[in-house]
C-alpha cells in the first residue's frame, strides 16, 4: 500500500480504457502513453489492462506503507527513492517506510507509475480508468490528492526483493524521441479532400506549436491558419483519440484520450496510434509535425510495438519465474 | 424509399471506419441508422459501434481488413430498413425558470416570446432521442419547436448543473453530468440521466421518446 503525500500537477489513475460504451456518450479515457504502461505492467508480468498512475510533470510523492513492487515508466520525473535517484524501466520492491519523490520533468510531459498486481479500484463499466468528465473510475471519478491510500490488488509476497530493468541502451533507441521531433503519422480523414494541394501542404510543411491550453481532452495547434475550399457544417458524429479537426478558426484541434466520444468539427486525419505515445509526451510550447501514411504503415507500426512488448514480457517472466 | 439515402464511408484511423450520410435531420434516415448499428455489431470484424447523427463510427479488429469491411458495410446499408424502435416514453418533470433555469427570460427576449409561451412550446412536443454523445448519457433530440432555436452563448458557462434543461442551436437536451457548456439554460429536472453503476447506466436509449413535463414556472 502507498500513501500519497503529494500529486503533482495532476495524477490519475488510468488503464487501457474504457472501450465499449461510446454509444452512452461516456469516452475511452486511459493512458495518454498506452506504451509507456503498457511497458510497465509487461515488466511486472501484470495483466495488459492493469491500472497504474499516470502523473503530469513530475511532482509526486508518496510513502510505502505495506510491501510493493513497482516500475517507472514514461517521461523521466527525475525519482528519487529515499534520496536516491530510482531508474525508469526499472522494476523495484518498496519496503515500508521508503519515500519515493519525484522532481519535475525536464524533457517529456507523462509518467507511469505501475505496480505489481495492478491497483485495487472498482472496475466501472469494465476498466478501472479515471473518467474525470463522467466523474466515475480510478478513485472516486477524481485526480488523486494527498492522503489518499492505494494498494495492489495483489500483495507482493516475493522475496528476494527485486531489482531489475532495461538497459539504458535499449530504452535510448526505442522510447526516446530524437533531438528533431519525429513527425507524426496520419491517415486522411473524411474532410482531407476539402482543402486543396496549398491547404495540404500548409498542415504537413509547417511545425505546430502545442497551445498551452492543451490536456488530456484535446491539443491545440497554433500556425498558420488553413483554409477550406468550402465551409461544411457536420452532423455530430463519433470520434476518436487521434482525430485531428479543423474548428473555423483554422488551427486544428487533436482529440485525445478524454475526448468527446461526439464532435462535428470537419476532419483532416487521425493520429496512427502507434504514435499517439509521441503525442502524449510532446511538451506544451513544443512543435509537432504532421505526414500522411498508408494504413499499411500503421498497421507495421502497431505490430513493431506489440513485437517489442511481447520481448519485453518475456525476458520479465523469465526473470519473475520462481 | 429509404435506399435512396446514400452514404459515404470514410477511415477514422487504421481501424475504424465512418459512415455518414447527410443533412437535414430525419426520424427516417436515422431510424434506418438504429437498424444499421445493430446489423453492423453482429459483423465479423467489428468490435463496437458508436452512433451518431445520420452516421456510425464503426471500430474494426486489429486483423480486419477496412478496404474489405468498405465494402461489406456499404452492402449492408443497402439491405438495411429503418427500425421502427417504438422506445419508451420518459416523462421529465422541470421546473422552468428561476435560479436553476436562469436563462429562461432572456431566451424568451430573442426569441420574441413570452416566458409562459416558451415554457408552452419546449413542453409541448415528444422528442425523440437520436443519439447519445458528448458526455456520458447525454442525448440528443429531435423534435424542438423551430421557434426556440436560438444560437449558442457566445461565452460557454464553465460548469453546468447535471439535470439543466438546455437548449443549443435547434436541438433541446438535459445536460447529464456537470460540465462546462454553451447551451441555454431553461430550466431543472431531479432524474439522473447516468448512473454508472446500473446494468443500464442511460436512462435514455436511442429511439426513447422524451416528454418534458411542467412541475412549475418561476417567474
Amino acid at each position: 500500500m502507498i500513501e500519497i503525500s503529494a500529486p503533482g500537477l495532476l495524477a490519475t489513475i488510468q488503464d487501457l480504457g474504457r472501450p465499449g460504451f461510446g454509444s452512452l456518450g461516456v469516452g475511452r479515457s486511459g493512458a495518454m502513453d498506452a506504451l509507456a504502461l503498457r511497458i510497465a505492467n509487461a515488466m511486472l508480468s501484470n495483466e495488459e489492462t492493469a491500472a497504474g498512475i499516470e502523473i503530469t510533470l513530475g511532482g509526486f510523492e508518496c510513502r510505502i506503507l505495506e510491501p510493493v513492487d513497482i516500475c517507472l515508466a514514461g517521461a523521466d520525473c527525475k525519482a528519487m527513492l529515499d534520496g536516491k535517484p530510482l531508474p525508469r524501466w526499472w522494476v523495484q520492491s518498496l519496503r515500508p517506510g521508503q519515500t519515493l519523490k519525484m522532481g519535475f520533468c525536464t524533457s517529456g510531459m507523462r509518467s507511469y507509475l505501475a505496480v505489481r498486481g495492478g491497483l485495487n479500484v472498482p472496475e466501472i463499466l469494465g476498466s478501472r480508468a479515471t473518467d474525470m468528465k463522467g466523474g466515475f473510475g480510478g478513485l472516486e471519478g477524481r485526480a488523486l490528492q494527498r492522503g489518499d491510500r492505494l494498494a495492489a490488488l495483489h500483495k507482493a509476497t516475493l522475496s528476494p526483493p527485486l531489482a531489475f530493468g532495461l538497459s539504458p541502451t535499449i530504452w535510448q533507441s526505442l522510447f526516446e524521441s530524437t533531438a528533431i521531433p519525429q513527425p507524426l503519422h496520419f491517415i486522411p480523414a473524411a474532410e482531407w479532400g476539402d482543402y486543396d494541394r496549398e491547404n495540404q501542404t500548409l498542415f504537413t510543411e509547417q511545425a505546430w506549436q502545442i497551445s498551452q491550453d492543451s490536456n488530456r481532452i484535446g491539443y491545440r495547434l497554433e500556425g498558420e491558419e488553413i483554409i477550406p475550399m468550402e465551409r461544411k457544417e457536420l452532423l455530430s458524429h463519433g470520434i476518436l483519440p487521434g482525430t485531428i479537426q479543423l474548428p473555423s478558426s483554422g488551427k486544428p484541434v487533436i482529440q485525445l484520450a478524454d475526448a468527446n466520444t461526439a464532435g462535428g468539427y470537419p476532419k483532416l486525419g487521425v493520429v496512427i496510434e502507434a504514435d499517439l505515445p509521441l503525442l502524449a509526451q510532446a511538451r506544451l510550447g513544443s512543435t509537432v509535425r504532421f505526414v500522411p501514411c498508408a494504413l499499411e504503415e500503421a498497421k507495421a507500426a502497431t505490430e513493431k510495438q506489440n513485437r517489442m512488448l511481447d520481448e519485453i514480457r518475456t525476458c520479465a517472466a523469465f526473470h519473475l519465474a520462481p | 424509399m429509404p435506399s435512396s439515402v446514400s452514404i459515404s464511408i470514410s477511415h477514422m484511423g487504421a481501424t475504424a471506419l465512418l459512415v455518414q450520410s447527410g443533412g437535414p435531420l430525419s426520424v427516417d434516415v436515422q431510424s434506418r441508422y438504429w437498424a444499421y448499428d445493430q446489423a453492423c455489431k453482429a459483423l465479423e470484424g467489428v468490435v463496437e459501434t458508436v452512433l451518431g447523427m445520420h452516421s456510425l463510427l464503426v471500430y474494426l479488429t486489429p486483423d480486419c481488413d477496412p478496404m474489405r469491411m468498405k465494402v461489406e458495410l456499404e452492402q449492408l446499408w443497402q439491405r438495411t430498413k429503418p427500425r421502427q424502435i417504438e422506445g419508451r416514453l420518459v416523462e421529465i418533470p422541470v421546473i422552468y425558470g428561476g435560479e436553476t433555469g436562469m436563462d429562461l427570460s432572456e431566451l424568451a427576449d430573442s426569441c420574441s416570446l413570452s416566458v409562459d409561451e416558451v415554457v408552452a412550446l419546449h413542453s409541448e412536443p415528444d422528442y425523440v432521442a437520436f443519439a447519445l454523445g458528448s458526455q456520458p448519457g447525454f442525448a440528443y433530440l429531435g423534435g424542438m419547436n423551430s421557434r426556440l432555436t436560438t444560437p449558442r452563448r457566445a461565452q460557454p458557462r464553465l460548469s453546468v448543473q447535471e439535470g439543466s434543461v438546455v437548449i443549443g442551436g435547434a436541438q433541446a437536451g438535459v445536460i447529464a453530468k456537470t460540465s462546462p457548456s454553451g447551451w441555454h439554460v431553461i430550466g431543472k429536472t431531479e432524474l439522473s440521466f447516468f448512473d454508472e453503476t446500473k446494468q443500464s447506466p442511460s436512462l435514455i436509449m436511442p429511439g426513447d421518446r422524451i416528454r418534458f413535463v411542467v412541475q412549475e414556472l418561476i417567474a
